[in-house]
């Protein structure tokens, strides 16, 4: 089924570059990204270190500003708001998942989970949140006693926890190892599958992108190839 | 350079806001050690210097007329190394060009010169021995009036007024603090010493062949009490009013008293700034070390010894005290030099030996790099004994459980943010509280320095506007009659006066004694009173004495006690009287007594030393000029006047003070805060990051940055006012003596002051960190693991 032709667009950016100067060289991230992401989508980017991705998902995140072109989420143009604008942006908005879990040591996973849904405008309770990602048992746990895939876990929580239109994740499983990392994206397509949440995920694991609908493949600061996956296989089934 | 030092340099570079929050609070320390210590030194030794040289007396004693013969006798006290005989007599004094009076101290200059006391002639020569119409006078009460030499002032001597002629000017080991009869301050316009040659000034106090005063110079093995008893008897039959050495020598008690105050200074002040630096250098060199833990094991693997990565980390800490030393030497010799010179308003030195010691120097400096590297020691062994492999991982997250507190915290449904403040202050109890109670000293140091403003007002009310109401003290030259009084109330613009009568006595209880004067007045006196603390009006009551709390405190008597009380004038009896009563006082250690009472005692007709007069303003010219021709006038103290100088100076040093302070405190809570929030910001830069991405503002991740630096800053407040008031304590009892006692008054408005500047600096150092957070790189901190 072509998930294209019946969903809204979620995410479209028209030639959008990002150009780092560092005063001798100028270094081109991004060199003219033409894409578009679609509502309820699972799409995997994939490509060589220093092609880009990063920079593309944090653009498309709100933290960082395109040099030159346009981005816009639905009907709001990413690429013409100030700081603020971008704060509420990614509040209402936006989940992310870094490859550091980035959890906030003095609060429990619950207090982690409640940090954000005490600012969303529609949250889940923070036990749902963490019941979704296997850690109803562990609420009250701090991150000092949780594992690594725990921990990762508790972030995606966190990221999913205001029902986001969007989850952004970049390398979640790249300090996991295996069967942790496997778990963590089993989250993810849960997630994905239950809310429909629109999903992108940086991987430098080739074998994750059979859990995308899509494939995008980086090059150079551009996209160099799309695959559209026609069958899609569980996380469980991933060979590492 | 090796690259470790390199790397030195460039962290302190990194570091220098910190560093230099630092520095200035150890420069406060090391300045007030060179001030106080340079001013204790100053004042010590220009003082024994000049005693030295101008043979300033040991022993001091005056009588009522005693003949020169006894002067062998005097002589012949074991122990008396010199001995001289003086005339010395308060007269009033008409100055030209001015109607109020005077008083002036007539000293006579014995045949050969001063043996001792001898004064340092300051310009114009000594009167000649032959003349009888010659003065030197103080060089200060010549400068205050404007007289130069030739000018002729006029004193009514013994009842006669005479034309004096000014030939020199000097100045004298006594009157290195120049007070007159009945003043608080030196108030150099309206008293002068006025030296005279000893044969005119025999003939014209009716004291040929005779003495008042005497002063004795000490062998070095010789015994001061026993000697003074010798003296005592000695001038008994000649109304000897009891000898006394320095300490109770007023000139040099006020100096002593100073120098208690240095001395109070020098023990406080800089052991608080000291301990503060260590602690401020113990947060950050810990907080380095943290952060550079991997690199510390890196260096480690690489074969830098234990020692020289611990060196690294202390080397960095004196660095900071380098800069703090260097700045305090310069603060404290610019500021010591500045204070010498409010000295020399109040002591009159004919030159100050002012050099502050290069042991001074050197001791500051050792105590300032002490406490620096004593604050970085613990953290820079920790970072040598950290074995490579467990500083190249990462370290473990902080722990945190759930205590008590949190099943607290949860029922009180704090937010996420206030959560994370509050546990990161329960994570390390032992820096949250520190932290707090160094920004309390800066607190405290506040309310235990302006507290003495409104220990000042409430004197002057007191001593002033409600005990001393009287606009005029007329002093008597000797007791008279109590219907002297009329006379007095007969002068122009006298509205109303009333006597009272000073009596020299020894006080003794058991082996405890005290020379004092006791001032008996009549009940219902109405301008000089005792007043309580409460404000309470004290009649001396008709029998028994009544006594302030410090005398009755050396004494070792409470009410209802007896006492002997040894009357060294009149017919020198000496009598059991009881002590009927305690109040507290602010000046000098006062007794009372009721005058009838005393005329019942003494078996004679009532008899007045003094007259307090209310005068009516518009005639009070035409007073002066009638008290300049008034026979038996001693002095005159004009108490607007006291009041006036009083407060001027008070008020003036007090501005002074306060800016001080003010300046102290601040730096104390700006090191403090700033370095508090600085680290939290590296602590929590990495949180607040993340907290930005999920979507939380500016503001809010501001509150979380700027809560728990301010939580414990506003917990410091309390904390601070109970320091200050404890300090305040202390620092009254530590500076009372028998020339005042400062109340301590501590008003709402005292501990307010002290917060506004306190919370004022907090708030302050804390925006400045929190202008970091404007430029937070979302995105590099989300690339990197701790
Ligand atoms: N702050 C920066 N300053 C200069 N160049 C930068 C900066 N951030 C990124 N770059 C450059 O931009 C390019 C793209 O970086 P980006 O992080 O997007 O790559 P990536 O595809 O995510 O790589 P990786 O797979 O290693 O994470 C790289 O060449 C990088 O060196
Ligand atoms: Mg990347």
């Amino acid at each position: 089924m072509d998930r294209r032709s019946e969903n809204e667009i979620i995410f479209r950016t028209d030639d959008v570059t990002k150009v780092y100067d560092t005063g001798e060289v100028k270094v081109y991230a991004l060199a003219g990204v033409d894409l578009e992401l679609y509502a309820s989508e699972l799409t995997v980017l994939l490509g060589p270190s220093g092609s880009g991705k990063s920079t593309l998902l944090n653009i498309l995140g709100g933290l960082d500003h395109a040099t030159s072109g346009d981005v816009w989420f639905r009907d709001l143009q990413l690429s013409a708001l100030n700081d603020r604008e971008l704060t509420r942006y990614r509040r209402d908005n936006v989940g992310f998942v870094f490859q550091f879990s980035n959890l906030v040591p003095s609060l429990s996973a619950r207090e982690n989970v409640a940090l954000v849904t005490d600012i969303a405008p529609d949250p889940m309770p923070p036990e749902e949140a963490l019941s979704l990602v296997g850690l109803g048992h562990r609420l009250d746990h701090f991150p000092a006693e949780m594992s690594g895939g725990e921990q990762q876990r508790v972030a995606i929580a966190r990221a999913i926890a205001k029902r986001p239109d969007v989850l952004l994740c970049d390398e979640p499983t790249g300090a996991l190892d295996s069967r942790t990392g496997i778990t963590v994206l089993q989250a993810l397509k849960d997630i994905n599958d239950r809310f429909g949440t629109t999903t992108a995920v940086i991987t430098h694991n080739a074998s994750i992108r059979k859990m995308a609908h899509r494939v995008i493949r980086f090059q150079d600061g551009r996209i160099g190839e799309v695959e559209v996956n026609e069958t899609r296989i569980d996380p469980k089934d991933i060979e590492w | 350079m090796r690259a470790l030092d390199k790397k030195l340099l460039r962290d302190f570079r990194r570091l220098w806001a910190q560093g230099l929050s630092i520095a200035l609070v150890l420069a406060c320390g090391v300045a007030v050690l060179l001030i106080s210590y340079g001013m204790y030194g100053a004042l010590q030794n220009t003082r024994s210097a000049y005693y030295e040289r101008n043979r300033f007396a040991d022993i001091f004693a005056s009588a009522t007329r005693a003949p020169r013969t006894l002067k062998d006798e005097i002589a012949g006290i074991e122990g008396v190394w010199a001995v001289e005989l003086r005339t010395v007599k308060d007269a009033v004094l008409d100055l030209p060009n001015r109607v109020e009076t005077a008083t002036g101290r007539i000293i006579s200059l014995p045949v050969n010169g001063a043996v001792l006391n001898v004064p340092i002639i300051r310009s114009g020569r000594v009167p000649d021995p032959g003349a009888s119409d010659e003065i030197m006078v103080n060089e200060p009460f010549a400068i205050e009036n404007g007289y130069e030499l030739g000018d002729v002032i006029h004193a009514n001597l013994n009842g006669r007024k005479r034309p004096l002629t000014i030939v020199g000017t000097a100045l004298s080991p006594e009157y290195i603090y120049t007070i007159g009869p009945g003043s608080l301050m030196p108030d150099n316009a309206n008293f002068g010493i006025l030296w005279m040659a000893e044969g005119a000034a025999s003939s014209a106090f009716d004291m040929t062949g005779a003495f008042n005063d005497v002063s004795l110079k000490l062998t070095r093995d010789a015994d001061p009490e026993e000697v003074i008893d010798r003296l005592d008897e000695i001038l008994e039959p000649y109304g000897g009013t009891g000898a006394y050495g320095r300490d109770q020598q007023l000139s040099d008690a006020f100096i002593d008293s100073e120098l208690l105050g240095l001395e109070t200074m020098a023990r406080i002040l800089p052991p608080v700034f000291f301990g503060i630096a260590a602690f401020l250098v113990n947060m950050v060199i810990g907080r380095i070390v943290a952060l550079e833990r991997s690199q510390i094991g890196l260096m480690k693997a690489l074969g830098y010894s234990n020692f020289t990565i611990a060196a690294h980390y202390i080397m960095l800490a004196v660095l900071i005290a380098v800069i703090g030393v260097l700045i305090g030497w310069i603060l404290g010799a610019w500021l010591a030099r500045g204070l010498a010179q409010i000295y020399a308003e109040f002591f009159t030195f004919p030159y100050l030996i002012f050099s502050v010691s290069k042991f001074t120097y050197a001791l500051s400096a050792v105590l300032g790099l002490l406490a620096a590297a004593f604050g970085a020691v613990l953290n820079a062994m920790k970072a040598a004994r950290l074995a490579p492999a467990v500083a190249m991982s990462p370290p473990a997250p902080p722990n945190f459980r759930r205590g008590v507190l949190d099943r607290l915290f949860s029922t009180m449904r704090l937010s996420q943010p206030t959560m994370m403040i509050l546990r990161g202050i329960m994570r390390w109890p032992l820096r949250a509280s520190l932290t707090s109670f160094g920004m309390a000293l800066g607190v405290a140091v506040l309310v235990a320095s302006s507290f003495f403003n409104d220990s000042m007002d409430e004197i002057i009310a007191v001593a002033f506007f409600q005990s001393n109401r009287q606009d005029a003290v007329l002093l008597l030259t000797r007791n008279q009659p109590i219907s002297v009084l009329e006379d007095i109330e007969r002068l122009p613009g006298v509205l109303r006066a009333e006597g009272q009568l000073s009596l020299p006595v020894r006080l003794s209880n058991g082996h405890l004694e005290k020379r004092v004067s006791i001032e008996a007045s009549w009940p219902h006196s109405d301008l000089s009173r005792v007043i309580d603390p409460d404000g309470k009006v004290i009649e001396a009551p008709a029998e028994g004495i009544l006594l302030s709390k410090r005398l009755a405190g050396q004494l070792g008597v409470s009410p209802g006690d007896g006492l002997d009380v040894e009357f060294l004038s009149g017919r020198r009896e000496t009598h059991r009287l009881f002590v009927s009563g305690i109040v507290t006082q602010y000046f000098g250690i006062g007794a009372y007594m009721n005058a009838d009472y005393a005329a019942w005692l003494f078996r004679e007709t009532p008899q007045i030393s003094a007259a307090n007069v209310l005068v009516d303003d518009t005639r009070i010219d035409d007073l002066h000029r009638a008290l300049k021709d008034m026979p038996n006038l001693a002095g005159l103290i004009m108490l607007n006047d006291t009041r006036q100088t009083f407060r001027d100076t008070i008020k003036e040093n007090i501005v002074i003070q306060s800016v001080i302070y003010i300046a102290i405190a601040a730096m104390i809570t700006i090191g403090v805060t700033y370095n508090s929030a600085r680290i939290q910001l590296s602590e929590r830069a990495r949180e607040l990051a993340s907290l930005r991405i999920l979507g939380f503002t500016n503001a809010e991740v501001s509150y979380i940055l700027m809560g728990e630096t301010l939580l414990l800053a506003i917990l410091a407040q309390p904390l601070g006012w109970a320091v200050g008031a404890l300090l305040a304590w202390g620092m009254g009892f530590a500076f009372a003596s028998d020339l005042y006692t400062i109340p301590v008054i501590l008003k709402n408005h005292t501990f307010g002051f002290a917060s506004v500047v306190g919370l004022g600096a907090a708030i302050g150092s804390v925006l400045v960190v929190r202008r970091r957070l404007d430029t937070l790189d979302l995105v590099s901190v989300m690339k990197t693991r701790e």
